[in-house]
């Protein structure tokens, strides 16, 4: 029982200590990846790394004095609320924290009199509107189906979660896209729009500051890929193949389609993400009236 | 550090600023910058920003009206950054040389590491020009370190 323990501490910290890395390495694949959808060769699996330590070691321009502290905010949020889901905790508290960590980004781009910043922190907001209901509805959802929002709970299930809620599994495909942000719901910080956005809500950061905000963003793909874990959470293994095919169409999806403006994003998130899961919702409520 | 050099020379962000040229070596650039000649391999990313960038692509000659833009996107640029000018006009002035409207070449308002000739230059030259750059970016960076 002891021997448990120790591995119930141990493993999370070693998860929690490493999940910045493992985006990195998520990261080098969606570029490798990309690359070799568009018939290139693609930069090495490590470029992230290199551009991460460039960035820490170049003179750093900071625009207000509190851009440091929120952008490193975004990163601890980021990785508080990666630390919450490896320790099994409430799933609830997940999400917002990781709101939180998204708050950071936003007041630090707002807080610039560059244009740009101003432009790409209101759409993050509007991005982060349009999945937040998703998050919480899939949260709310499995609580149905567990009876619990702790992770705990369904790391324990012995059946996977995704034979209950097939719908509001492909309901996280938007919110993957637009946490990757990738077009077609790459509107707050395009790497395909210099002429309208130039960055976007990273205009503003520079050398050490964006290398946080990298990391951050790394860590939070990581969460959300983890969350996707979820739905088959044992044995785990399916569960990170079930994450990494999902990785893989939001790849495609990217590479296919062009970007759309933030108001077809907020239609559909608002209006297919969350149909899908009450329709799910409803299936479910359905079939235990009708054994009743 | 090694290190640290290493990653600055994988990952060389670009930033392209066109001071009045004729736009034929802009589309060479951005030429150099398409799938077939992939130069994100490289690590290269051509980015908007010149608080983000390390190496500058100028082309044109430069004139009065944008050198105040060209000076302040210069010093907007952290170190260790290294300046590119690409094409005989941003060389030279090329034909526009001593002509009252323009600046005649690109370093008479920036300090420039590489010259690229050529009208237009071509993308094989550019990237050639890039590579020259990094061993100056590398040379700065050794000499930050220490």
């Amino acid at each position: 029982m002891a021997e448990n323990n120790i591995l119930n501490i141990v493993l999370p910290v070693i998860l929690v200590l490493f999940a910045p890395i493992l985006g990195g390495f998520i990261m080098g694949i969606d570029r490798k990846l990309t690359a070799r959808m568009q018939s290139r060769m693609g930069p090495p699996l490590i470029q992230p790394f290199y551009d991460v330590i460039k960035l820490w070691g170049k003179q750093p321009f900071i625009s207000s004095s509190i851009q440091p502290i929120l952008a490193f905010g975004y990163f601890a949020f980021s990785l508080t609320s990666f630390a919450l889901l490896a320790f099994g905790q409430d799933l609830l508290l997940i999400i917002f924290t990781v709101a939180i960590a998204d708050l950071c980004l936003i007041v630090a781009s707002l807080n610039s009199k560059s244009p740009y910043s101003v432009l790409g922190g209101k759409r993050e907001l509007i991005s982060m509107m349009s999945y937040e209901p998703i998050l919480l509805l899939m949260a709310i959802s499995i609580y149905y189906v567990t009876g619990s929002f702790m992770v705990q709970r369904i790391l324990s299930l012995n059946y996977p979660l995704l034979t209950y809620l097939p719908l509001v599994f492909l309901a996280l495909i938007p919110v993957l896209i637009i946490d990757l942000k990738k077009s077609p719901y790459d509107v707050s910080a395009s790497a395909h729009a210099h002429q309208e956005l130039v960055r976007g809500v990273f205009t503003e950061f520079s050398g050490y500051t964006l290398a946080l905000v990298e990391l951050g963003h790394w860590t939070k793909i990581v969460l959300m890929l983890s969350l996707v874990t979820l739905f088959w959470a044992t044995p785990i293994i399916i569960g990170i193949f079930l994450a990494l095919i999902l990785f893989f169409v939001v790849l495609v999806i990217d590479n296919v389609y062009p970007r759309l403006n933030w108001k077809s994003m907020l239609k559909t998130t608002w209006s297919v993400g969350v149909l899908l899961i009450i329709a799910n919702i409803v299936g479910l409520i359905s079939r235990v009236v009708m054994r009743i | 550090m090694k290190i640290m050099t290493k990653a600055r020379l994988k990952s060389p962000w670009v930033l392209h600023y066109d001071c009045g040229s004729c736009n034929g070596c802009d589309i060479e650039i951005l030429a150099a910058l398409t799938p077939k000649f992939d130069a994100e391999r490289f690590g290269i990313v051509n980015i908007g920003d010149p608080k983000q960038a390390d190496v500058m692509l100028l082309t044109g000659p430069s004139n009065k009206r944008n050198q105040r833009v060209l000076k302040n996107l210069y010093d907007q640029m952290p170190e260790p950054k290294v300046v590119i000018a690409i094409g005989e006009c941003a060389c030279s002035g090329a034909i526009f040389h001593n002509c009252p409207n323009t600046n005649g070449g690109v370093d008479k308002v920036i300090p420039i590491d590489v010259y690229v000739p050529g009208c237009a230059a071509r993308p094989e030259q550019i990237v050639d020009g890039v590579v020259l750059a990094l061993q100056k970016l590398a040379e700065k960076s050794e000499k930050e370190v220490g």
